[in-house]
């Protein structure tokens, strides 16, 4: 009955979930059903209108995943979260929602190699250009913004050389001219940034990754801050303006600060139809529940693993936030307080054939396409992750030719340093 | 009260202790929220009265329109007021010469007033504003979970699966209280702007 704030390891555990009301079983069932009864034709009808709360049909809501998103809109600080299969997935329900076709969003240009091709190319296609910005020159987002600009895109922690955003300098200019500030938070996950703390309107996060935590299941989600004001200027007609496919429904008239989710759900989601398995959100939900003990060891493992390489004869560079001499060392302290990340590169000396013989040594290290495993991974990004991009692209994003990117598990640090050691010697 | 953010128990004192409703503004057009909000509360158990003078001599899910408060004739726990921002003094002005005077008035989503909410609370009227009853009720309750949106309370406890017509507790543990942290910003931000 208090208003007394819990902290974030029991919002990790509790937020969302309850004993279930007809059972009382205590872990959050698998509602594994594609569709739920009504209790008459009118409690459909209001369901299918959106007038009362309730389940219709996987696609558009399902218990188990309807915890996870509240757990996550807690971690989060956020007003509501919509679950989807993938963070590709809540990337294209997110901008569905504010750009027409022939408009602009802008996005850093370090980001997640599949990020930059959807970008690229997908979205091109349904007529949503792309205006690539500097995350370490604030200015460039500045001139990037044009009447058409809907959105800005940053990631809080920038795949794949771990690098720290300025989200508050960004959500500056987002402000500024009158768009949303949307984080992928993938790499920080909401225990070390909270990017709404410090101006994002949206969050998204690739759940496969740190959050579910343990390599098991796809997923995605996108988390409502409830800041931002969607009916100024007509500029967002989804949220603003009398929707057809629901009687002339207003969104944000309705719905108040936790539209942006619900436009997501029934817009977006309903329409597009990317739905999570609830099997899969119970994964995510028993992966969430240890998220704070899981992050803090991944960090220290990380800066462990960072300071071995940092000293090692082999190795021309780290990019790794979380060590003094790192560029972004100061914005590192700045928002992530308790750690860096697990996921960063090195560059060796010996370049790209070095970077290869690295991958193949390794015996605990796993050489695959993933990143926030409890295993630690491996891989040389410019022959995967980032292999579609141009020599000079790969580059700028942080990809060149001798870049080996690490995602830092929880086994232990002694033992991930004595496979590298072994790897890296001979 | 600080309109800008609400405590949980303010709103779940408000939601517990009221009984019956005028909502001002009530619309019989069933994709209007204030159809919806109407029909959610009444199904909670609460005693709806529905008020507006184009709709008078008919009924909005049994209960006969009325066309001012004046003409309700017997005692209400809340006003409920659907107008918009610029509407809203001359109804709590009605509100404050009925007698006895009601606890609470609540002003819907988006709507708020300032200078009508401290003319009411000088009476000793409790102000709600830029809320919705439905909302808030759902929110306390949990049941707004299903829709994904982060209620803000939790629970160990096992809830009665929700029937219609049934109270359900809005008793459980608060986080925070009231709206995030960021979406209370926001609206402070915004409000100062106009």
């Amino acid at each position: 009955m208090s208003d007394r704030l819990p902290g974030f390891s029991t919002l990790a555990v509790h937020a969302g979930a309850q004993p279930d009301p007809t059972t009382g079983a205590r872990a959050t069932p698998i509602y594994q059903t594609t569709s739920f009864v009504f209790n008459d034709a009118d409690h459909a009808a209001s369901l299918f209108g959106l007038q009362a709360f309730g389940n219709i049909y996987t696609r558009i809501g399902n218990p188990t995943n309807a915890v996870l998103e509240e757990r996550v809109a807690a971690l989060e600080g956020g007003t509501a979260a919509l679950a989807v299969a993938s963070g590709h997935a809540a990337q294209v329900v997110v901008l569905q929602q504010l750009l027409q076709p022939g408009d602009e969003f802008i996005a850093a240009r370090k980001l997640y190699g599949g990020s930059i091709n959807q970008f690229t190319h997908a979205f091109k296609s349904f007529g949503w250009n792309v205006v690539w910005a500097d995350p370490d020159d604030i200015a460039s987002f500045e001139r990037a913004v044009t009447p058409r600009t809907k959105a800005i895109f940053i990631e809080s922690i920038a795949n794949p050389g771990g690098s720290i955003t300025d989200i508050e300098a960004i959500s500056t200019v987002a402000r500024k001219a009158g768009v949303p500030l949307i984080v992928d938070n993938t790499l920080a996950s909401p225990y070390l940034i909270r990017p709404i703390d410090h101006g994002a309107d949206i969050v998204v996060h690739s759940l496969t990754k740190f959050l579910g935590g343990h390599g098991n299941s796809l997923g995605g989600i996108i988390v409502d801050a409830g800041t931002f004001d969607w009916s100024t200027g007509g500029k967002y007609p989804m949220l603003s303006e009398p929707r057809p496919e629901y009687h002339g429904i207003r969104l944000q008239e309705t719905f108040g600060n936790f539209a942006f989710a619900i436009a997501c759900r029934v817009l977006g989601l309903r329409d597009l139809g990317p739905a999570l398995s609830p099997f899969n959100a119970f994964m995510i939900l028993t992966g969430i529940e240890t998220l704070p003990l899981r992050m803090q060891r991944h960090c220290d493992n990380a800066k462990a693993v960072a300071e071995f390489l940092a000293g090692h004869p082999a190795v021309a560079s780290v990019s790794y936030a979380g060590l003094p001499s790192d560029k972004y060392h100061q914005l590192a302290r700045k928002y992530a307080p308790k750690g860096a990340g697990a996921v960063f590169t090195f560059s060796l000396k010996g370049g790209y054939d070095a970077g290869v013989n690295l991958v193949s040594k390794l015996q605990l290290f796993s050489h695959l396409a993933n990143v926030g495993d409890t295993r630690s991974l491996v891989i040389h990004p410019a022959s995967t992750t980032h292999s579609q991009l141009d020599d000079a692209a790969k580059v700028k994003s942080g990809a060149g030719p001798d870049v080996v990117r690490l995602s830092i598990g929880i086994e232990d640090k002694e033992d991930l340093i004595a496979d590298l050691e072994q790897a890296l010697g001979a | 009260m600080n309109h800008d953010a609400y405590p949980d128990n303010y709103i779940r004192g408000i939601l517990n202790g009221v009984k019956s409703i005028a909502m001002v503004g009530a619309s019989p057009i069933n994709v209007r929220p204030s159809y919806f909000a109407f029909k959610y509360l009444a199904q909670r158990g609460y005693d709806m009265i529905p008020v507006n003078p184009g709709h008078v001599g008919k009924e909005l899910l049994g209960k006969p329109f009325v066309a001012s408060l004046s003409d309700i004739g017997r005692p209400v726990d809340m006003i409920d007021i659907f107008r918009n921002s610029s509407h809203l003094m001359p109804v709590v002005e009605e509100a404050l010469t009925l007698d006895p005077l009601p606890k609470v008035i609540w002003m819907q989503l988006g709507a708020r007033d300032d200078a009508a909410a401290a003319k009411a609370e000088s009476v000793g009227i409790k102000v709600v504003m830029n809320r919705c009853p439905k909302i808030e009720y759902g929110r306390l309750s949990s049941e707004i979970s299903w829709m994904g949106v982060n209620s803000r309370t939790l629970s160990s406890k096992r809830a009665p699966a929700p029937t219609q017509g049934m109270r359900l507790s809005l008793n459980r543990m608060s986080v925070g209280g009231g709206d995030t942290a960021a979406s209370d910003r926001a609206a402070k931000n915004k409000s100062e702007q106009s």
